[in-house]
C-alpha cells in the first residue's frame, strides 16, 4: 500500500463521517416533511398556523396551533429577558474581571449547568418552584409562563455565557491596551471597546441560546402547565409546541390526522429554529470584525 | 472473506427462521390504546415464562382492533367498549364470531388537594367544570377559589374514557392544563389546592383526595358492581371461544399473576368477580 493511496483512504473516511451527519439530518428532514405534509390535504396551512383551537382527537378534529406557537414564543422571550443579562454579564466577569482562580471555578460550574439533564430541571421546577410561586404570589397555579421561563433561562445561560465568553476572549489585546493608554478606566474599556468589538459574537450567543430555549421539550412539558389557550397574563399556563408533540405523539394513532398534525407542528418548530440559526449566522458574518479582531 | 461472511449470515438466518417455524406460536394483538399497557405488561411476562411464543402487539384504537378481528388480521382485538351491533353483523357476514372476555376494569376517579373542602361532585358538575362553565369552587360548595382544571393529553386512554363517560364528548376548555401522565397529575394536585384532576384508580395515593361521584366512592367493588359511574370494563375480543395459544394467553391475563400486572398498570383487577367472560352479542 503506497503512502498516497493510504492518504486517499484516510481522506475518504473523514469525508464519509463528515457527510454522514449531513445525510442523517437530510433524512430526518425528509421524514419530517413526509409525515407532516399530508395534514395539509385536510386543512390549509393558514388555518393550521393561525387556527386558535387545538382539538385533534375530537370529531371533527381542529388543528389550530396558534396558541402553541404563542406559548413557545412567550416562554422563549421571557427566558431571554432573564438569561441574556445573566449570561452576558457572567461572561464579561469571567473573561475580563475575575482573577484566574475564580475564573476556572466559574467556568466549570457554568459548564456543569449545561450538563444538567432537563428532566431534573423540570422536576425541580414542578416540585420546588411551582408550589413556592403559588404560595408567594397567591396564584391559582405555579405551572405557568414565569416558571417555565426561569427554567429555560437556566438552560440557556451556559450557551449564552460560553459563546459570549469566547467572543470577548477573541477581542485582541491591542484594543484593550490602546484604550488603557488613552486613560480609559477598566469599566469604560469593557463597555466602549470590548463589548462593541465582541457584539457579533454576543448576538450569535443570544440567538443560539434562544434556539436552545424554543426547542427544549422536557422542561416546558413539566412546568409550563400545558393549557392550549392564548395566555392573558404571565401567570397563565401555556403549552409550547415541543410539549404538545411530546405529550401526544406517544398515543396518536399512526397515520391519523392527529399524527400528521404533530409532525406538521414539528415542521413549524424546525423552521423557527432554522430561522434563528440563519440569523445567528448572518449576524456573525455581517458584523464580523476584520483584521486582528476576527473571532 | 466477504463470501464467507455472507454464507455465515445466510446460514444463521436460516437457522433462526427454521427454529421459529418449529417452535414459535405467534399471536397478533391489536386495538385499544387503553388496554395496550395491560397487553404489553402481560405479554412480556407471558413471553418470558413461555419462550418461543411470539406475540406482536399494536395499538390504533378499539375500532381498529375490531376491524382487524373482522378481517382476520388479528387474533385478539383489545377494546375499551363493547362491540357495536353493526360490527357484529359485519363480522357474522364474514364468518367471524366475536366473543368478549373482560380482562380488567378501568375506573377513573376525580381528585383534589386534601385541603379542598369539596367531597362530592355530580357527573354534570364535573362536566361543567371541565368545559370551563363552572369556574369557582364556591359554585359547587367549596371555598371562593378559582378552579384550576387539569386534564390529560387528548390522545391518552384515560382522557378518552373521561371524555366519554363524564363530558359525553363535549370539548374540554382550552385553558385546562395538561399533564402527560397519571403520576404527574397526582404530583400537581398534591401541591395545588385550586386544582382538580382525574386519574386511573390504581394511581390514587394519600397525597390527594378522591371525590365521590354522584355520592359513590370509586373502588374496585363499586366499579365492578357498576354503582360507580366513571368505570368501564375492558375487553379482549376473539373469533369464537379463545383456543390454543390465544386461550393460554388470555387465561394468563385472567390468572392471579396476570391480574396483579393489571393492578400494577393502574387498572382495577377482576378479583372477586365471578363473571369473567361474557359471550358476544347475538
Amino acid at each position: 500500500m503506497t503512502r498516497s493511496f493510504r492518504e486517499i483512504i484516510i481522506k475518504n473516511i473523514f469525508a464519509f463521517f463528515a457527510f454522514l451527519s449531513v445525510l442523517l439530518l437530510g433524512l430526518i428532514v425528509i421524514f419530517l416533511f413526509r409525515e407532516g405534509i399530508p395534514l395539509f390535504q385536510q386543512i390549509s396551512v393558514f388555518k393550521f398556523i393561525f387556527g386558535s383551537a387545538w382539538y385533534p382527537t375530537y370529531d371533527p378534529p381542529e388543528y389550530g396551533i396558534w396558541p402553541l406557537i404563542v406559548g413557545s414564543l412567550v416562554v422563549t422571550l421571557f427566558a431571554c429577558l432573564i438569561a441574556v443579562p445573566l449570561g452576558v454579564l457572567s461572561a464579561i466577569y469571567i473573561s475580563e474581571i475575575a482573577p484566574a482562580s475564580v475564573k476556572e471555578i466559574l467556568k466549570s460550574v457554568i459548564e456543569l449547568l449545561a450538563g444538567l439533564p432537563s428532566v431534573v430541571l423540570g422536576f425541580f421546577g414542578m416540585v420546588i418552584v411551582a408550589p413556592w410561586l403559588q404560595e408567594t404570589f397567591d396564584l391559582p397555579t405555579g405551572l405557568n409562563i414565569i416558571n417555565a421561563s426561569v427554567m429555560l433561562a437556566i438552560m440557556a445561560i451556559p450557551t449564552i455565557s460560553s459563546i459570549s465568553e469566547d467572543a470577548l476572549y477573541a477581542v485582541p489585546r491591542e484594543f484593550k491596551e490602546a484604550s488603557y493608554a488613552l486613560g480609559a478606566t477598566k469599566f469604560e474599556t469593557i463597555i466602549k471597546i470590548i463589548m462593541p468589538a465582541a457584539l457579533s459574537g454576543i448576538s450569535t450567543a443570544v440567538i443560539l441560546g434562544m434556539a436552545r430555549a424554543i426547542g427544549e421539550t422536557m422542561v416546558v412539558l413539566m412546568v409550563a402547565g400545558g393549557a392550549a389557550a392564548i395566555p392573558e397574563s404571565i401567570f397563565d399556563s401555556v403549552r409550547p409546541m415541543p410539549a404538545s408533540i411530546a405529550a401526544e405523539m406517544g398515543e396518536a394513532p399512526f397515520g391519523s390526522g392527529h399524527y400528521h398534525a404533530l409532525f406538521a407542528t414539528g415542521i413549524v418548530l424546525f423552521f423557527v429554529t432554522l430561522a434563528f440559526n440563519l440569523i445567528a449566522d448572518y449576524i456573525s458574518n455581517k458584523f464580523k470584525e476584520v483584521g486582528s479582531g476576527t473571532l | 472473506m466477504s463470501k464467507y461472511f455472507k454464507q455465515l449470515l445466510l446460514s444463521s438466518l436460516c437457522l433462526l427462521f427454521s427454529t421459529s417455524v418449529v417452535f414459535a406460536e405467534s399471536i397478533v394483538i391489536k386495538g385499544s390504546t387503553t388496554v395496550l399497557p395491560i397487553a404489553q405488561a402481560t405479554l412480556e411476562a407471558y413471553m418470558k415464562a413461555n419462550p418461543g411464543v411470539n406475540i406482536s402487539l399494536s395499538g390504533g384504537g378499539s375500532g381498529d382492533g375490531i376491524k382487524a378481528l373482522i378481517d382476520k388480521s388479528t387474533d385478539i382485538a383489545n377494546s375499551s367498549r363493547e362491540i357495536k351491533d353493526k360490527e357484529v353483523e359485519l363480522a357474522k357476514s364474514k364468518g367471524v364470531n366475536p366473543v368478549a372476555t373482560i380482562v380488567a376494569i378501568d375506573a377513573i376517579t376525580p381528585i383534589v388537594n386534601p385541603k379542598n373542602k369539596v367531597r362530592n361532585l355530580t357527573i354534570d358538575q364535573l362536566s361543567q367544570i371541565y368545559q370551563g362553565k363552572i369556574k369557582n369552587w364556591k359554585e359547587v360548595g367549596g371555598d371562593d377559589l378559582q378552579i384550576v382544571v387539569i386534564s390529560r393529553d387528548s390522545s391518552s386512554g384515560t382522557f378518552e374514557a373521561w371524555a366519554e363517560m363524564v363530558l359525553n364528548k363535549a370539548k374540554v376548555a382550552p385553558t385546562a392544563q395538561l399533564q402527560a401522565s397519571n403520576g404527574a397529575i397526582v404530583q400537581a394536585i398534591s401541591k395545588n389546592r385550586y386544582a382538580i384532576g382525574y386519574i386511573g384508580l390504581g394511581y390514587l395515593n394519600k397525597s390527594v383526595k378522591p371525590l365521590t361521584v354522584n355520592g359513590v366512592q370509586a373502588s374496585a367493588k363499586t366499579a365492578i358492581s357498576k354503582e360507580y359511574p366513571v368505570a368501564r370494563p375492558l375487553y379482549m375480543y376473539t373469533n369464537g371461544q379463545p383456543a390454543g395459544g390465544v386461550e393460554k394467553f388470555i387465561k394468563f391475563v385472567l390468572s392471579p399473576a396476570g391480574q396483579k400486572l393489571v393492578a400494577k398498570e393502574g387498572f382495577v383487577p377482576l378479583a372477586g368477580t365471578k363473571e369473567k367472560s361474557k359471550k358476544g352479542k347475538k
